[in-house]
């Protein structure tokens, strides 16, 4: 075997293992390298968050635009306070949007849902930073079968 | 430049319990072949590699060429190891490298000497030993004399002050011993090598060596050259030298009286 | 008896405790000081070629293969569920968080550690490390640095082969074969796969896995009794070693790591 043929071999060996790489990293993970895109905040609170973790997806209508970055309990009211990254690209959302914390089929992951509202003279748009104030919460499936319950016995 | 190149002063070495060497001492003359003789399991290959500093004695001095080798530092050590050189009695050959390769491996290790160097001094080396032609065989397809000539090709590569041969008349047919004994003798002259070997093999050791030290019991039982020795009145150096099966080293390894046990399994 | 058994305890527990001595020593004294690249560098690529590229028939097949039983199994259970679109996270987290790191570890102490053991161990009784030592060469420097520093480099390549070729079975059998959308495999991967939390973790792990493999056959092949029958144990000793320190190590990193 001579010194040239394993080098060769040694060079395809790291080759595979970098297009291997780009593979899990690109079309697995689907991430873009060096931080991706441009993201701009918005918070929102809920009275409960059901089971949605950081790096959730946040949809308009199915469409991923953005992904929870950070999830915290708000010192005064204990309510939890979701930190929205919200790609640049989709920055006109109007404050009388609303979000709900949804879950994709009966057994599925929870998202945030982003439903954009009306738009007219007096209404603002949502900037970085800014907070949403018409939430609806996770749908917790032990609560609504207690009040189920509940009615029936009446 | 002192006579002696290599002085051993006395050297005590232990393996755990067991004492190998007790308060030995030992002379070795620049351009000469001395020779180690003993009975097998006495730890004459022990000796080699207390000389080579792979081992570390319990007390007494090795000196060699002026140094004390187990005083070293390790790169000391590593530089004293470029002036000698061993033969190992299975040879030692790299396995996966080819003969060539072998011989020119302490020069690539050692020395910044371009490959056409390299090739000559390789060939030249190849050449002393007879195996020029076998150059691009594997170790795996060399007989054991064979082999044991390109290991000493490779030993004398770095030419080294002092070469150091453990066994090298052992499992050998008579030709490639005789080729051995040969090779040693003619190195050391044309070379000015300085040369050790040990061995159990009377004969061979008698007819190449300048003087010879009899090791038994761990320490030195007779010295001389070969002709004192065959003169020497000590009932060990004389069965050693004849062969004899019993006598001063007994048939019997150390056991309780023969009648004693077979007496305890009557019981 | 039971100062018998003690003493017997006693002395297994010192020369447990001065084999890990002799291998951190081994260790030291290949790895550390200056290292010389004009002569190290072949004999690095020799060795990644040794341990990396012969390794990888093996690695490519049995993670084509476990990728596609993932696959197969995974989609028995979801599909009770309606949930068939969760198989590619499923196939792709099992492969990329424990399967990818772990599976190449145990068939790399297999194929490449029981290999060095041997090899160490058998230049060790044919004198060849003695030999070199007398030539004023460090066998730790020549003959244990390359190996380690290969094995360390190959086995987290051999790790990311391993799960893009499994990704891929579960494509083969989920997509091709079982029919899952192949749009939902991808997407719903992508929306569960985190580069840092599930692809560079997995590597993490299968670097410590390397470390922890390629030391262990060193060591075990540097410290065989040379003879044939020293050798052949210190060859179990490395694959069965190795491969439970593989488990061992994963499920604390697996705490660490995913734990909180």
């Amino acid at each position: 075997m001579t010194t040239r043929k394993i080098e060769i071999l040694v060079g395809g060996f790291i080759v595979l293992a970098c297009a291997a790489f780009l593979m899990l990293a690109l079309k697995v993970a689907d991430t873009g390298f060096g931080g991706a895109s441009q993201t701009y905040t918005l918070y929102a609170k809920f009275d409960n968050i059901g089971g949605l973790k950081v790096r959730s997806p946040i949809k308009v209508g199915g469409v991923i635009v953005g992904r929870v970055g950070s999830i915290e309990l708000d010192r005064v009211s204990y309510t939890p306070v979701v930190k929205l990254e919200i790609n640049a690209e989709y920055s006109n959302f109007p404050e009388t949007s609303s979000v709900a914390i949804l879950t994709s089929g009966l057994l599925g992951e929870q998202y945030v849902g982003l439903l954009p509202g009306f738009v007219d003279d007096t209404v603002l748009m949502l900037g970085n930073g800014d907070t949403i104030e018409d939430t609806r919460s996770a749908i917790v499936l032990e609560e609504l079968i207690g009040q189920f319950l509940f009615n029936r016995g009446n | 430049m002192s006579d002696v190149l290599v002085d051993i002063q006395n050297l005590s070495f232990s393996r755990g319990e067991r004492v190998i060497y007790r308060d030995m001492s030992m002379q070795f003359v620049r351009g000469k072949v001395t020779a180690i003789m003993g009975p097998s399991g006495i730890g004459k290959t022990t000796l080699l590699k207390l000389i080579g500093g792979q081992l570390i004695p319990d007390s007494g001095n090795i000196l060699f060429d002026g140094v004390n080798i187990p005083k070293l530092s390790r790169s000391a050590l590593y530089q004293a190891r470029k002036k000698m050189s061993m033969l190992f009695q299975s040879g030692a050959l790299f396995t996966e490298l080819s003969v060539f390769d072998n011989v020119a491996f302490p020069l690539r290790e050692h020395t910044r000497l371009s490959e056409s160097l390299i090739r000559l001094i390789v060939l030249m080396k190849l050449e002393a030993v007879g195996l020029r032609g076998a150059r691009d065989l594997m170790p795996a397809e060399l007989s054991g004399g064979m082999a044991r000539r390109a290991a000493l090709a490779r030993a004398i590569a770095l030419d080294p002050e002092l070469i150091m041969y453990d066994e090298p008349f052992a499992g050998q047919d008579p030709i490639s011993m005789g080729v051995i004994v040969r090779l040693i003798r003619e190195l050391n002259n044309a070379l000015g090598l300085t040369s050790i070997v040990v061995s159990h093999d009377v004969k061979e050791v008698m007819s190449i060596a300048d003087y010879v030290y009899v090791v038994a019991d761990k320490t030195v039982i007779g010295q001389g050259t070969p002709e004192q020795l065959r003169a020497d009145p000590s009932p060990l150096v004389q069965q050693f030298l004849n062969g004899d099966a019993d006598g001063a080293v007994p048939f019997h390894y150390k056991a309780a009286a023969y009648e004693d046990e077979l007496m305890e399994l009557g019981k | 008896m039971i100062a018998n058994r003690l003493q017997k305890i006693g002395h297994q527990t010192l020369s447990t405790i001065s084999g890990f001595g002799r291998a951190g020593i081994m260790l030291f004294g290949a790895i550390v000081g200056k290292p010389d690249f004009r002569k190290g560098f072949p004999l690095f690529i020799k060795q990644l070629y040794v341990i990396g590229v012969l390794s990888l028939m093996i690695i490519l097949v049995s993670g084509l293969f476990i990728g596609m039983v993932l696959s197969l199994q995974g989609y028995n259970v979801l599909v009770k569920f309606g949930a068939e679109g969760m198989l590619g996270p499923l196939v792709s987290l099992s492969l990329l968080r424990e399967l990818g790191p772990v599976v190449t570890a145990l068939l790399f102490a297999g194929r490449a550690g029981s290999a060095l053991t041997a090899e160490i161990g058998l230049m060790k009784a044919t004198e060849q490390l003695s030999g070199m030592e007398m030539m004023a060469v460090d066998p730790l420097r020549r003959i244990i640095a390359p190996r380690f520093w290969a094995g360390v480099v190959a086995m987290p390549l051999l790790a990311l082969i391993f799960n893009a070729v499994g990704i891929l079975g579960g494509h083969l059998v989920g997509v091709e074969w079982l029919g899952v959308d192949a749009g939902s495999y991808w997407s719903a991967m992508q929306a569960n796969v985190d580069l840092y939390q599930d692809v560079l973790n997995g590597v993490i792990k299968s670097a410590v896995f390397a470390l922890v493999v390629i030391w262990i056959a060193l060591h075990k092949g540097f410290d065989a009794i040379p003879t044939s029958e020293g050798i052949s144990r210190a060859t179990t000793q490395t694959v069965v070693t190795a491969s439970l320190a593989v488990l061992g190590f994963d499920f604390i990193l697996t705490a660490l790591m995913f734990g909180g």
